[in-house]
């Protein structure tokens, strides 16, 4: 059945604005001020008001849990799981399992472990990984230390043909800590690192990748310096890329006061210099996509003294509120947005998806970019409520949401 | 009664003069608060030493000192306080049950709260955690040390002593001297120092410094010859003996050797510095034992009577509330 959305703002825009999009079955067929054929089911998008625009759905790389509700709370209609799972993501059968875990709601892409069981030490078998369905290779939550080790990683992943996702912390830089050096950590007696763990994690994976010839992809960067790395090797044309969530774009140390263990990141929150930097890294090009790091932790792992606590957030279903927030400071266009949310995860993951184009899969929402809300912590979809924005005022809801022309309610 | 600074909290009245219910910090506590708590504990200097010590105000309330990591002169001190108010003291020693942390912290709480504790004393080994059940229980609670974040009464009861020795905590140049980076007492005596405007100087080797440190309005230092220059008090902190072999300072005789307080460095002070720690000593390593025993210079026993004192007025003055103390219930 080929149904038309007309009298449509797309993003990214077509032509002159108001313009219809095609869609058969699962497909996008046409876009733009093309004929509708006859027979056609039309779609009159002007009935939903002037602040509603058509957008690809968003595709988050790097989440450590399936949670169906926040994404479609969030408009996210693809993952790309993390590793970190239990069991591990390192055998075909708990890699083709995952992938069917969304159905029929999301697309699970597995991202498989790059070492066997995370530990850091033994190449896992990537090759059968890319085979269960694996769209790429992670170290998992955790920096491999052993250089040996990562530049093998890094060799044989470029000859299964598949992207390395790395976390950059340098793990003895780290060691316990659970903030970033400065005011706000001395204060609370929390032990903290230098900012340079990550800056020197990046150096030492990029030269690697660099030797190596194999695409590398930093699933956060988060300081002044890595950005000034990752920019100086896109400038020599290698083939890295790196993402940020949200709470590295809006939030600094600061919110970890009071001992908030929802502000307990991994890589922890930074200084406002390094924040900065991130917006600065938004807007340049440096930083290629944005992600939620969505990872619900409910009270057992976060009602705990701060460092005891474990990291992250539940950050699905805030992801495109918050990131609206950076047109909204022009920091970046609307379209350049949906890029970083949907267009380039979808390419670092080998999707044909996350864009509004002929053959691309029907992945796509109505936006309404206007529409205020507050997060709350007490009232997510999420499986946990963990999350550092509490209270934080909005805008952007997303009205109706397609998975392959299908429509998700 | 000796010389004080200003004190705008006797022109307050009742429960306005302290309106905390818990003591989880000195982060927080305004300088004439400061100055109230430490007001209220000379009464009990003067009662301890007395043939009488007992004083029956806190008579039928319960208090528990939870500590889940070990000490001994921390609760004694507690514990002495308590009963000479009169309180039902209990201490549990949750440090040697081998019950996972955290996961239990919030669920003994609940139960310390479930058997109508009327005030709680907790020490943890992790920054946060006092706050933490303060928000969980209805009574008040005080922090006897978390972490490496604070140790309020271990500073009320330094500034106490300074001021009675000194005359007055204001404009006193004050060196806090060793493990910086992971010591509670340093961080609560900086807050309570600068708040009451004395000149804080700090000193460790880099390894043992906290980043940023200076935004507490202190000034560093690397070099103890160089801070101790004209100190009126100097303050020294415990170096913990497993960071003492390798991981943050080399050997505990090279420490003595930049940081070890002598009666030679002490020179380097003024000729009627107080010498100060808060115990217990590495005798030999961060301080020399003509230093910590001389007659004249060290307040280190003092410390420990003053200890009691404010812990008394802070038992006191937190509960005053519950027991329906007029102007403050």
């Amino acid at each position: 059945m080929i149904r038309a959305f007309c009298n449509a703002t797309l993003v990214p825009s077509a032509g002159d604005g108001i313009a219809a999009l095609v869609i058969d079955a699962e497909k996008i067929v046409a876009i733009g001020q093309s004929d509708v054929p006859d027979g056609t089911e039309t779609i009159d998008c002007s009935a939903f008001g002037r602040s509603v625009l058509i957008a690809p759905a968003i595709i988050d790389l790097g989440v450590f849990a399936v949670d169906k509700a926040a994404c479609r709370a969030g408009g996210i209609v693809r993952v790309g799981l993390m590793p970190d799972q239990s069991p591990v993501l390192d055998d075909p059968g708990i890699i083709q399992r995952a992938a069917d875990m969304g159905k029929p709601d999301i697309w699970v892409h597995p991202i498989a472990a790059a070492t066997r069981g995370l530990t850091g030490t033994d190449l896992a078998e990537m090759a059968i990984a890319r085979d269960a369905g694996a769209r790429a290779v992670a170290t998992g939550r955790r920096w491999i230390a052993d250089s040996g080790v990562m530049r093998r990683v890094l060799a044989y992943a470029r000859d299964c043909d598949l992207t390395v996702v790395a976390h950059a912390e340098d793990a003895g830089l780290v060691g316990s800590a659970v903030a970033t050096d400065g005011e706000t950590a001395t204060r609370l007696g929390l032990p903290s690192a230098p900012a340079s763990a990550e800056s020197l994690a990046i150096a030492r994976d990029l030269l690697l990748a660099e030797e190596t010839g194999a695409r590398l992809h930093f699933r956060q960067v988060t300081t002044a310096a890595g950005f000034e790395l990752i920019r100086r090797a896109k400038a020599r044309g290698l083939p890295v890329t790196c993402g940020i969530t949200p709470a590295h774009l809006f939030l600094s140390d600061i919110a970890m006061s009071d001992f908030r263990t929802f502000a307990h990141l991994s890589p922890p929150l930074r200084s406002e210099s390094d924040r900065q930097a991130a917006l600065a890294a938004v807007a340049d090009g440096t930083i290629d996509i944005l992600c939620s790091g969505h990872d619900p932790r409910g009270p057992e792992a976060k009602r705990l003294p701060f460092a005891d606590s474990a990291p992250g957030m539940a950050g699905a279903e805030t992801l495109l509120a918050l990131s609206l927030g950076l047109v909204r400071d022009e920091v970046i266009e609307i379209d350049r947005l949906f890029a970083l949310l949907a267009t380039n995860p979808a390419k670092i993951l080998g999707l044909d998806a996350g864009k509004l184009a002929p053959g691309a899969a029907a992945d796509f929402m109505l936006l309404d970019w206007e529409a205020p809300w507050q997060i709350d912590t007490d009232r997510m979809a999420a499986k946990a409520g963990n999350t550092p924005f509490d209270k934080l005022p909005v805008q952007g809801k997303v009205l109706r949401l397609f998975k392959g022309g299908t429509e998700l309610v | 009664m000796p010389a004080s600074d200003h004190r705008p909290a006797a022109q307050i009245k009742g429960g306005a003069v302290f309106p905390h219910r818990h003591l989880t910090g000195i982060d927080g506590l305004q300088p004439h608060e400061i100055m109230f708590l430490l007001d209220e504990a000379e009464q009990w200097i003067e009662a301890n030493r007395s043939r009488a010590k007992s004083d029956k105000r806190l008579e039928g309330l319960t208090q528990i000192n939870a500590f889940f990591e070990n000490s001994t002169r921390t609760l004694l001190s507690f514990e002495i306080a308590g009963k000479r108010l009169g309180a039902d003291v209990v201490n549990m020693h949750a440090a040697q049950s081998s019950v996972k942390k955290g996961e239990t912290l919030i669920d003994t709480a609940m139960t310390l709260n479930a058997m109508r504790a009327d005030v709680i004393v907790i020490r943890h080994m992790s920054s946060g955690a006092v706050r933490l059940i303060a928000d969980k229980v209805d009574c008040p609670v005080l922090n006897a040390g978390d972490g490496s974040h604070e140790h309020p009464t271990q500073a009320l009861l330094d500034a106490l002593t300074i001021r009675r020795r000194r005359g007055a905590v204001a404009g006193q140049r004050v060196v806090i001297c060793g493990d910086l980076l992971h010591s509670r007492v340093a961080r609560s005596n900086i807050l309570a120092l600068t708040a009451l405007a004395a000149e804080v100087r700090v000193c460790a080797p880099s390894t043992l410094m906290p980043a940023a440190i200076e935004r507490m309005g202190v000034t560093p230092f690397t070099d103890f010859d160089a801070a101790l220059d004209g100190a009126d008090v100097v303050m020294m902190l415990r170096l913990q003996t497993e960071r003492m072999s390798g991981g943050f300072v080399p050997s505990t005789r090279e420490y003595h050797m930049r940081y070890g307080l002598t009666l030679e460095r002490l020179a380097r002070a003024k000729p009627d510095a107080l010498v100060m720690h808060p115990g217990p000593m590495n005798r030999g390593v961060e301080i020399d034992s003509n230093v910590a025993d001389h007659p004249s210079r060290s307040a280190i026993t003092e410390q420990v009577e003053m200890g009691v004192a404010v812990r008394m007025a802070c038992l006191d003055i937190l509960t005053r509330r519950a027991r329906g103390v007029e102007g403050w219930a």
